[in-house]
């Protein structure tokens, strides 16, 4: 995808839950801006209904989600579903951290459609957002 | 001044390496450290006389000012330094099991690694910690829970290091009146709290107040241990976090360095002598891969607190004068790629972090990077360090590396290079200021960002990551999972106390809380007094915020 088609894509990189490791997120977030996407944010401690909030309030079209402190499972399946109440149907979910292989089924029943573990490359996420995001 | 003989002799060999050099080139153009600092082949006495080396001066003897070769006169001759793994997870009966495993097999000290609902100020059935209950660690939500976290092992006898810095001032009062109820007398109290708040609005990001009220409570902690708890070591002024965040070994140096500044600062501030207090504030620092840039990080630290102690804050004591540290393998040199090779990454680092002079050590478990560490993984990296102490024959000697032309030049380079940062934050006014205009926070996250950029060209490599990938077997590892059911038991335990408990009681105690937060008095009495009527960390801490309010940080990236 080019530069300027990548600047219609809006991308929410948030932090739920009380996980303070942020260096991921946002090396992930500066990255995905340097490759032309518009990114958003959403800082630490984030409630499920607040990047649900966020997600709907930026009419985002990918929203990853990074938890590197054993809470996803609590918390990607209820910010997805989250999510699709609000009738945002066609939203890309991502999911980045310390996630264990036996969780990746429930996470993705769930919903989301690539986790990320460690040692993934920049480019490997730039990609699959030029793959998956909804077009609109 | 005439060209020494060794100046001579070193430009002589320069030309002769070029030469050959034009047949053999340099693999890179630029050879650095892991934190990207440029560094030379090799150093020779030249590189001495152009530092203006001083023996007695920059070196001295271990045990000595300014302590570079070590803060102990026999170093690991006489006590090696202390095994102490990072352990928590589940319920405090699990950990206690854990706790138990690990001083059987010869670990010689304790540290507690907490929850994310604990580490934040809430309980464990607060709708904010769902999901969270005993995942990153131990959950902790009222006196109880202590009590049961470390009910047998012995405290007199054994130091207790915990890992927590928002709501510390509450866990410390947990943990003193604990150890009053065991008839432990106060001097016999021994171990580490690390209630380092300025490092987490910089690095690891478990806040729960304002910086001026957070740092406040730092000052009491280290007031009221220094008048009733004279071996308790108030702060662990912590570097790790602020290195696994993405630092430079040179900014984890000069940021943590700057926070303890800050600290004394404001105890001196507080009215307090600063031979008084500053014995027992202690630092932790990261052991990473890069294994002669952190040894001279080690050595520098020492020196350039030693220094800074006696003449800028006067300090008279000895043991003012001395940084002790702890120090963890870098948890981010761990990759899930080809798991056991971490077993290696951790005992090169230890061994860094050994021949640097720390005085504590936790190695990390391989695992670590996939999950909590398992029993077996836990005692590899625990037998890690046995077999340094007591099979390379390393702990024999101080300072092994101390005189090295090389070590000594990088030693020099670490230390300015991180002075450097720390005047340009004495500009800003102080490190607090420096926090709240997101300095650091700022640095660090070039840095991070600057290291993902390199190891995407390769120009830094992770073996297995980014080169030597290999087709493994997936799911190599049996790792420890943690579900959920732990929540649930934790919340039952708590809703029992709560019912059973004298309640007027725990009111009364977080009204006078109150009270004395807003008469601006030392915390630490009226939290001892709540925690002891089995008030919970988060009746404690939402009284505390109620007052000082919360801390929140923009989403700057």
């Amino acid at each position: 995808m080019s530069t300027s088609l990548r600047n219609q894509i809006r991308v929410l990189i948030a932090k739920p839950g009380l996980d303070g490791h942020d260096r991921g997120a946002k090396v992930i977030a500066r990255a995905l801006r340097d490759a032309g996407f518009e990114v958003i944010y959403t800082g630490l401690h984030q409630t499920p209904e607040m990047v649900v909030q966020a997600a709907v309030q930026e009419d985002v079209h990918v929203v990853g989600l990074s938890v590197l402190s054993g809470a996803h499972n609590a918390l990607v399946p209820e910010i997805i579903d989250g999510v699709k109440k609000t009738g945002l149907n066609d939203v890309l979910f991502l999911v980045g951290g310390i996630i264990p292989e036996e969780d990746f089924d429930l996470l993705k029943k769930a919903g989301a459609q690539m986790v990320f573990t460690p040692g993934t490359s920049l480019e490997e996420i730039v990609q699959a957002i030029d793959r998956l995001a909804p077009k609109r | 001044m005439s060209e020494s003989k060794n100046s001579k002799l070193r430009a002589e060999w320069e030309k002769r390496r070029e030469a050959v050099e034009k047949k053999v080139p340099p693999r890179n153009v630029r050879f650095t450290t892991l934190s990207d600092m440029e560094v030379p082949l090799l150093g020779t006495p030249d590189d001495l006389e152009k530092i203006g080396f001083d023996y007695e001066r920059d070196l001295g003897f271990p045990g000595e000012y300014p302590y570079t070769r070590g803060v102990q006169h026999n170093m690991y001759r006489g006590k090696l330094w202390t095994m102490r793994q990072f352990a928590g997870f589940s319920s405090p009966e699990e950990t206690n099991k854990r706790f138990k495993l690990l001083l059987e097999q010869g670990q010689t000290g304790l540290s507690t690694a907490f929850d994310m609902p604990t580490l934040m100020g809430y309980d464990c059935d607060s709708p904010k910690g769902k999901g969270e209950v005993g995942k990153c660690g131990v959950s902790v939500s009222s006196l109880q829970d202590m009590e049961d976290l470390f009910k047998g092992i012995p405290l007199g006898e054994v130091t207790t290091s915990m890992t927590i810095n928002g709501p510390a001032i509450v866990i410390l009062a947990m943990y003193y009146a604990m150890a009053e109820k065991q008839g432990i007398p106060k001097e016999k109290v021994r171990g580490t709290l690390q209630n380092d708040i300025l490092k987490e609005y910089i690095a690891q990001k478990e806040w729960l107040f304002p910086i001026a009220p957070a740092v406040k409570l730092v000052i009491d902690t280290i007031e009221y241990g220094t008048q009733h708890y004279p071996n308790w070591n108030t702060v662990s002024i912590s570097g790790y976090h602020i290195r696994e965040a993405g630092a430079t070994a040179v900014q984890e140096l000069a940021f943590t360095l700057a926070d303890g500044m800050a600290y004394v600062e404001e105890s001196i501030k507080r009215g307090m002598p600063v031979d008084e207090f500053a014995p027992r504030l202690s630092f932790f620092f990261d052991v990473h891969n890069d294994f002669f840039e952190e040894i001279a990080k080690f050595r520098a630290a020492r020196r350039i607190w030693a220094r800074m102690m006696k003449d800028r804050y006067k300090a008279k004591s000895q043991k003012s004068w001395m940084l002790r540290t702890h120090a963890q393998t870098a948890g981010v040199s761990l990759t899930a790629q080809q798991p056991v090779n971490n077993v290696v990454r951790v005992a090169v680092q230890a061994l860094a972090g050994v021949l640097g002079g720390v005085n504590s050590l936790h190695t990390n478990s391989m695992d670590e990077t996939l999950a909590l560490p398992t029993d077996e993984s836990v005692l590899v990296a625990l037998r890690t360090q046995q077999i340094l102490a007591e099979e390379s024959g390393i702990a024999n000697y101080a300072d092994p590396l101390g005189g090295s032309y090389l070590v000594e030049a990088l030693t020099n380079k670490v230390e300015a290079e991180a002075l450097e940062y720390i005047k340009k934050i004495d500009e800003m006014g102080g490190m607090v200021k420096a926090v709240e205009n997101g300095y650091p926070q700022a640095e660090i996250a070039n840095s991070a960002y600057h290291f993902q950029r390199q190891l995407e060209k390769k120009e830094k490599v992770m073996v297995g990551v980014n080169r030597y990938q290999s087709e493994e077997k997936k799911r190599a590892m049996e790792t420890l999972y943690i579900d959920r059911s732990v929540e649930k038991r934790q919340s039952d335990k708590l809703a029992a106390l709560r019912a059973k408990r004298d309640n007027v009681a725990v009111n009364k105690c977080l009204a006078q809380l109150k009270t004395d937060a807003e008469a601006n008095k030392n915390l630490m009495p009226p939290i001892i007094e709540a925690v002891k009527a089995y008030a919970t960390l988060q009746e404690v801490c939402d009284t505390l915020r109620g007052f000082y309010g919360e801390y929140r940080e923009d989403g700057k990236f």
